[in-house]
């Protein structure tokens, strides 16, 4: 088998042990979603046993069924694209409402996590490079904003930009006054202002581990010899700084990287509280709060595709950057 | 051809540590076109330091506190290495000193296929080559070297420590220089993979033409292969003769003490030979 049809296996193998346990998990904890939302229900008015049968039906709560035809219904939603219905924002269906979400968190998160590496590794290189220099008294600093909890921090730069000196927007996602959803340039402008400042405690609060990390690889990196052979070669600085020395320090980054990767749909919890921000984390916060678990085991899905498919995808690309780990033939 | 490729005049490095360590000290040497030069001596006696000085490839803290490296081009210039700037420098290196680095294991860029290694030679020195031009040199060098031109992609993990160290004599060989450093080329290997490589390197001087400056503790494999050999002791050369007088009649007691210390195969301790094979070891002496 090639090399990639082995990984895409390990994966698909991978990817069912997830999805069931995602499917026991919510089996196993105690609560019943069904009396949940009757309870809801029951406030505004009295509820018949006929409705109560056909939000169990409705909800897929039938549970006099059997553990293993549940899981069988279960795996065809999932391939038919059937999460159920959310109990929060009854009657929508849980697919569109991670559909609406996961846009959010997928372009902040996402784009600040690339955009963090890129810094750190970027300032890393050139502090390792330069030893000594200024840049060597920055990874200090940048550590300090890795250590202070997150959410003090974001709430710091919150109160500083948006509340004191209102250069950015204090909550959500866009301006729902002037922009409506969608790809017009009204809504894009929009979108990236509201976003700037939750993305900016992002990228602060975490370039200083790959700026300490690359800057460290880079150091040890240039005492091989192949540095050296690179030097007797006549090159030009930076081509030995990007070749030779940084090409082979980033290679644990890299690694790293592919995890961090993974947490971007769900790692955006804290951030999009402290903000207001309508991604998948304050999705799941809402369906937590609601014993939505409908919406709960959506989110834990869409969270474990993520982790898989970034995971897969550096995993793929990591033998390209590394031909050590490439199989063998 | 007898004229002077390199003089090396009151030489002198010292590593400005807490204690400064004076590793290279007065070496006054004049290197041959064409003749290989032995540098001997033991760990720590600045054979090392002194041709990374001539490649100007020290870092701090050791610095060349005084003396020159001149290098007198094949079309007449001189070039004192010292007073070279960093762009005339890059120029200089590779271009008409290369080396052999002892790390046949390590001297190789693990993530570059060899091919780009050498290709990278010809885009910085040889701006104007083609890339087609410069695959083809690159193929030929592999060719020429015993690896094959067919290892052009490979990676150094995949090679053995002999291939790995033809590969570093095929880069060195890239822009035909008129001098190599080798700083110990052949310590990693087994005995008959050194043997070839040297052989490989003799054949190839006569070849080419160009200089070697061979450093190695292995005073013996010098005798077979060095016109002349230097011996170094704390950072001053003891001795510099032909390989033949250094081996019969060795002046300093300190030459005489290390060839003491190889033992011989036959004959009584101290009366050194080494001849795996007699006749090559003659060519490769006599060249």
């Amino acid at each position: 088998m090639s090399y990639l049809g082995r990984k895409l296996a390990f994966y698909l193998v991978a990817l069912w042990g997830a999805l069931t346990i995602n499917f026991l998990l919510p089996r196993l904890l105690p609560g019943d979603p069904v009396e949940i939302l009757i309870q809801k229900l029951a406030a505004r008015g009295p509820v018949t046993p006929e409705l109560r049968d056909s939000i169990a039906l409705l909800l897929g709560g039938d549970s006099d069924a059997p553990l293993i035809v549940q899981y069988a219904d279960y795996l065809r939603g999932i391939v038919t694209g059937d999460l159920g219905v959310s109990i929060t924002y009854y009657p929508q269906p849980v697919l569109e409402i991670i559909g609406q979400a996961l846009p959010w968190t997928v372009s902040l998160i996402g784009i600040a996590t690339v955009l963090a590496f890129l810094v750190g590794i970027g300032l890393g290189m050139l502090a390792g490079w330069k030893r000594g220099s200024w840049l060597d008294n920055l990874v200090p600093v940048t550590t300090m904003f890795q250590a202070v909890p997150y959410f003090w921090l974001a709430l710091l730069l919150l109160y500083l930009f948006a509340v004191v000196s209102s250069v950015f927007p204090v909550s959500g996602g866009y301006d729902y006054v002037y922009a409506s959803v969608g790809w017009n340039w009204d809504f894009i402008q929009s979108a990236v202002y509201y976003g700037t400042l939750p993305a900016i405690t992002i990228v602060v609060s975490s370039f200083g581990g790959w700026l300490l990390g690359m800057r460290n690889m880079m150091v040890s990196t240039l005492s091989e010899d192949y540095i050296v052979t690179a030097e007797a070669k006549g090159l030009r600085p930076t081509r030995i700084m990007m070749r030779y020395a940084a090409r082979n320090a980033i290679l644990p980054s890299v690694a790293g990287f592919a995890i961090s990767l993974g947490f971007v749909v769900s790692g955006s919890i804290v951030t999009e509280q402290v903000f207001s921000y309508p991604g998948i984390g304050s999705t799941l916060l809402q369906a937590v709060n609601n014993s939505d678990y409908a919406l709960m085991q959506g989110v834990f899905l869409v969270i474990t595709v993520a982790v898989l498919g970034a995971n897969l995808i550096v995993d793929l690309l990591y033998g390209l950057v590394d031909p050590r780990t490439r199989a063998r033939s | 051809m007898n004229d002077v490729l390199l003089s090396v005049t009151d030489y002198n490095i010292v590593y400005e540590v807490e204690q400064p360590v004076h590793a290279v000290r007065d070496v006054n040497l004049e290197l041959a076109r064409g003749e290989i030069l032995g540098l001997a001596g033991e760990s720590g006696c600045g054979k090392t330091t002194l041709a990374y000085g001539i490649n100007r490839l020290l870092k701090p803290p050791a610095v060349i506190t005084s003396g020159s490296a001149v290098l007198h081009d094949r079309d007449g210039t001189d070039i004192d290495v010292n007073a070279l700037t960093s762009a005339q420098l890059r120029r200089y290196r590779w271009d008409k000193v290369s080396m052999v680095f002892q790390g046949a294991m390590n001297a190789l860029n693990p993530v570059a296929a060899i091919g780009d290694q050498i290709d990278d030679i010809f885009t910085t020195h040889r701006p104007g080559m083609k890339r087609a031009e410069r695959r083809e040199e690159s193929a030929a060098l592999l060719d020429l070297i015993g690896v094959g031109r067919d290892r052009l992609k490979s990676y150094p993990h995949e090679l053995s420590g002999g291939m790995r160290q033809r590969v570093m004599i095929a880069m060195a060989l890239a822009l035909k220089p008129q001098l190599m450093i080798m700083d110990e080329p052949t310590t990693a290997l087994d005995v008959l993979v050194q043997r070839d490589i040297l052989q490989e390197i003799s054949e190839l001087r006569r070849t080419f033409g160009f200089s070697v400056v061979f450093i190695t503790h292995d005073l013996p494999l010098l005798l077979e292969i060095s016109d002349r050999i230097a011996v170094m002791l704390q950072g001053g050369i003891v001795e510099l003769d032909s390989a033949d007088r250094i081996y019969r009649h060795a002046q300093h007691p300190y030459t005489q003490r290390l060839l003491e210390s190889f033992p011989s195969l036959t004959g009584e301790r101290g009366a050194f030979v080494r001849s795996g094979d007699g006749s090559q070891s003659n060519g490769g002496s006599a060249a």
